[in-house]
């Protein structure tokens, strides 16, 4: 599969640390290979700025198969680059034209302040999860898997929301830096299925709450989020959001002390 | 020394060893389990899943992971799916089918208590995992679906879509996420685990390495559990994730946890070809692909013909061939072996000869395209992404790549190590998968231990042991401390010339080929010549830029590569000693007709090996393997 070559320009966003200023580098990319990935074309520019002594650009990246959700930039204005449903690591170089300058910048929210070039901390949508996202099950003592019966199409509607790999692309591409369509991902994936129906409506209040105070912006429904997403996770999850927390808040009910009998 | 390989196999039937052993197993009060500390390294299928059972269970858990989240551990990346003797289908399928099928799979080379263990508490984990929200595939009626994988002869695995890992790793993940919200468990991402520290004997603790801020932190409990995966990028390219390591493993090898069988690697057969100098790794694609797409190769040697213009008489499905009981669907090693012949014959496609085709059009008429794409929609596209061809219009172009370490630190049946209170889970260990890994195995057994086992034998240890208390103030902390930043400073002044990637691909090239799918005793040899060489080249010549206090990917590369370079000259040496060849170990010596030749009487036994320090030659220990319920046979798929 050896064919044909590139050579790129790349102004590339250069942050020692969260609080140095940054700005952009220009550095070439020669002789790139239209079979490599976009991460091993950065991978071979790395590799010349250490044989010179310089730092390598640090960007987020591990299993390069598309799936774990690390990597991400934003390529000429587009995260993840120019092609649909696709991660950055799964990006090859056969899709970009000889000659090109391309702008590499990191995922811009104030909810993910950059750690280093283009490295940011995203582990507010950990945060996020760990405020509902979840169905309580202690270890060990399940019911048979068949004795809850599942429709297939709500098991696979299901399947769809949990496809997200929590890139963190939908907050980069929303100009409210949303992460509306991360967190009602994960909503719907769970209120879809019989197992997440006692905690449905707590969850939603929860998650919600705690996307608000990450310091996410509020979705106004544009599709840039959908549109980025390299999963494909549908903009109708942020309805069901929307509709599970409405109706979560309206029926919310005071809580009552725990006291258990003497 | 004394021997330290006590297995504790538990006395009694196979079928009620564990029940027997939960019985006998110390428990600790309510309110005294959240006076202990456990400290779980990596977040994984198996870390994850016990941080948040041991949390559940009231411990007081700290869970590290070298990534910014938990949930993106390797184990995500596994496509096809997970086993698990429920018999659903209908097809004959038993515990103790499951139990055979994977003994026999790991070529006699697994501890048979451990695996009835795996196979009975397999049905528990789908329950669990579908309990807590995993999307499962489903039937019309509502049902649970089922394929069958590489290996077996009945429907047990269980799968979502192409992402299976994906969504187990969530419900881990998601289940450790809930502990971390009620308190239970501490979560600190970003960290390496660059030692282990010992007191009295016993492990108490941890030294990590804070990836963001490049401090040193120490870390006591009362056991430590390992959880931090294989060992596939010894070989540079593989289809491990780029921060795969085997040092949080290593460091505690070098602290005196014996290693296991390190020469048993499996190279997967489905991966994408090699495509150019510059390939940073290789990419899986599912071994579920084989239920339904035919692996062939053009007959004629050097029949460069596009493959839709070779005619049905002129191609060789070998594996239908030479397997015909088991055809597609021959064991990993088998089939990886098989496609290695006959590319060496000069029958291999591609432009560098080393592919063979694997092709989806009989099925795609038999079932329509509609269906083929709701099984394998998103792995089609992922390699249409990444070759520029699409698997619809003309077959697939396969390869064998390294995938999955079946050795590891050796653990008895408790997951302890040769240390007390050290215990290792998942594919950190060594234990259930034998000299070969059989397909949807291994996220059964790291939901298995992390589940259904630790929060057991982690109980009896904390249960029956007396533990001082220590702090981090402790001289084993402090030396401990003062080890690593040494060895930082010393990475950081060497200020050579190659880059630490030149170093790694170095290694993977001499690991490949003398110690990957095929092995010999004069490659092993030379390899062992090698490897030290590049070691030394590397302590004197590495560049790492930049400064250790703060963010350095270079210095965190070199440290793994460092370690990489120690455990490959193991694996050779393991390689060279096991004078047989057995599941993915291959010596090319002992063979009959092209099939592995074992060798019972000489070599049934785990090999574990000791660290005796620095430029010393490990000593090689041995546990008798003894199998009382399957019977020592020729493994045979055909």
């Amino acid at each position: 599969m050896a064919g044909k070559t590139l050579n790129l320009t790349l102004r590339v966003w250069r942050q020692k640390g969260p609080k140095d200023q940054g700005g952009f580098v220009d550095l070439q990319a020669k002789n790139v290979s239209e079979d490599a990935s976009f991460l091993e074309m950065l991978d071979a520019v790395n590799e010349e700025l250490v044989s010179k002594g310089d730092e390598p650009i640090a960007f987020d990246h591990d299993c390069r198969e598309g799936i774990c959700g690390a990597c991400g930039f934003v390529i000429d204005g587009e995260a993840h680059g120019p092609m649909k449903s696709t991660t950055v690591c799964q990006l090859h170089m056969r899709n970009f034209t000889d000659g090109a300058t391309l702008t590499i910048e990191p995922f811009r929210a104030q909810a993910f302040p950059v750690i280093k070039d283009l490295m940011v901390n995203r582990s507010a949508m950990d945060r996020i999860i760990s405020a509902g996202g979840y169905i309580s099950q202690n270890a060990g003592n399940a019911v048979d898997a068949n004795a809850i019966l599942v429709p297939k199409a709500d098991a696979d509607e299901a399947m769809s929301s949990a496809t997200c790999i929590q890139c963190g692309a939908c907050v980069a591409a929303c100009k409210n830096a949303s992460a509306a369509l991360f967190t009602s991902a994960k909503i719907s994936h769970m209120a879809l299925l019989p197992q997440g129906q006692v905690e449905r409506k707590e969850r939603a209040l929860r998650m919600v709450a705690a996307m608000d105070a990450e310091g996410f912006g509020a979705c106004t429904t544009t599709g840039a989020c959908e549109a980025a997403c390299p999963k494909d996770i549908q903009l109708t999850n942020i309805s069901r959001m929307n509709r599970e927390f409405l109706v979560a808040n309206a029926t919310k009910r005071e809580k009552h002390s725990d006291g258990g009998a003497g | 020394m004394a021997n330290k390989l006590d297995s504790k196999i538990p006395s009694g039937s196979i079928e009620d060893k564990w029940t027997k052993s939960k019985f006998d197993y110390k428990l600790v009060n309510p309110a005294n389990k959240r006076k202990h500390s456990i400290i779980v390294v990596g977040t994984g299928l198996a870390g994850a899943s016990a941080a948040a059972s041991l949390g559940e269970l009231g411990y007081k858990v700290k869970a590290f992971c070298v990534h910014e989240s938990p949930r993106r551990a390797h184990s995500v990346a596994a496509q096809g799916g997970i086993n698990a003797a429920k018999n659903y289908q209908n097809d004959g399928d038993s515990t103790y089918r499951l139990f055979y099928d994977t003994v026999k799979g790991g070529d006699f080379r697994a501890r048979e208590a451990n695996v009835y263990r795996l196979a009975e508490v397999s049905a528990n984990i789908i329950d669990q995992m579908v309990a807590q929200g995993v999307p499962f595939a489903r039937e019309y009626g509502g049902t649970l679906a089922n394929r069958s994988f590489g290996g077996a002869q009945v429907s047990r695995t269980f799968y979502a879509r192409g992402q299976t890992g994906q969504q187990l790793l969530l419900g881990a993940y998601s289940e450790m996420m809930r502990q971390v919200d009620a308190g239970t468990v501490e979560l600190r991402t970003r960290r390496e685990m660059l030692d282990l520290v010992i007191v009295d004997g016993k492990a108490r603790g941890i030294i990590v390495r804070n990836l963001i801020t490049g401090e040193i932190e120490s870390h006591e409990a009362d056991a430590v559990v390992i959880a931090s995966g294989g060992y596939s990028n010894v070989f540079f390219l593989s289809t491990n994730a780029m921060a795969c390591a085997v040092t949080a493993a290593w460091k505690a090898h070098k602290r005196g946890a014996y290693f296991a069988n390190p020469c048993y690697t499996q190279i997967h057969p489905t991966c994408i070809p090699v495509h150019g100098e510059n390939q940073s790794k290789l990419t899986l694609m599912s071994e579920s692909l084989r239920n339904d797409g035919r692996v062939w190769v053009p007959k004629a040697v050097g029949d460069k013909r596009h493959p839709n213009d070779i005619p049905e008489n002129e191609r060789d499905y070998y594996l239908e061939r030479v397997y015909p009981s088991f055809g597609n669907l021959a064991p990993r090693d088998v089939a990886s072996r098989q496609a290695k012949y006959r590319c060496d014959e000069g029958r291999g496609v591609n432009e560098s000869g080393k592919a063979v085709y694997l092709d989806f059009a009989d099925s795609i008429k038999r079932l329509g395209e509609d269906k083929i794409s709701e099984r394998y929609g998103n792995l089609f596209e992922m390699y249409e992404k990444i070759t520029g061809q699409n698997p619809y219009k003309q077959p697939m172009m396969i390869y064998p790549a390294p995938h999955y370490t079946m050795g590891g630190l050796w653990v008895d049946y408790n997951l302890e190590s040769t240390i007390p209170g050290l215990f290792v889970a998942g594919e950190a260990n060594f234990s259930d998968h034998g000299a070969n890994r059989l397909g949807a195995s291994a996220l059964m057994q790291g939901l298995a231990d992390g589940y259904f086992v630790l929060p057991y034998t982690l109980g009896n240890y904390l249960g029956s042991t007396k533990l001082e208390k220590v702090s981090i103030t402790n001289d084993a902390f402090k030396a401990a401390e003062h080890g690593v930043k040494q060895e930082i400073s010393k990475l950081m002044n060497i200020k050579g010339n190659r880059t630490v990637d030149s170093f790694h691909k170095e290694l993977g090239n001499i690991m490949w080929e003398y110690c990957g799918m095929g092995r010999n005793e004069e490659g092993l040899k030379k390899a062992l010549q090698e490897i030290p060489k590049l070691r030394e080249e590397f302590w004197q010549n590495v560049r790492i830029p930049g400064d250790a206090n703060y963010l350095n990917v270079e210095l965190e590369k070199a440290g793994r590569v460092a370690d990489f370079m120690e455990l490959g000259e193991l694996m050779c040496r393991d390689a060279l000693e096991r004078k047989e060849s057995c599941g993915g170990h291959f010596r090319e010596e002992y063979q009959v007709d092209g099939e592995a030749k074992r060798d019972d009487a000489n070599f049934c036994h785990v090999a574990a090996w000791e660290y005796t320090g620095e430029n010393k030659a490990s000593v090689r220990h041995t546990e008798e393997l003894k199998f009382e319920n399957v019977h020592l046979a020729t493994r045979s798929y055909k």
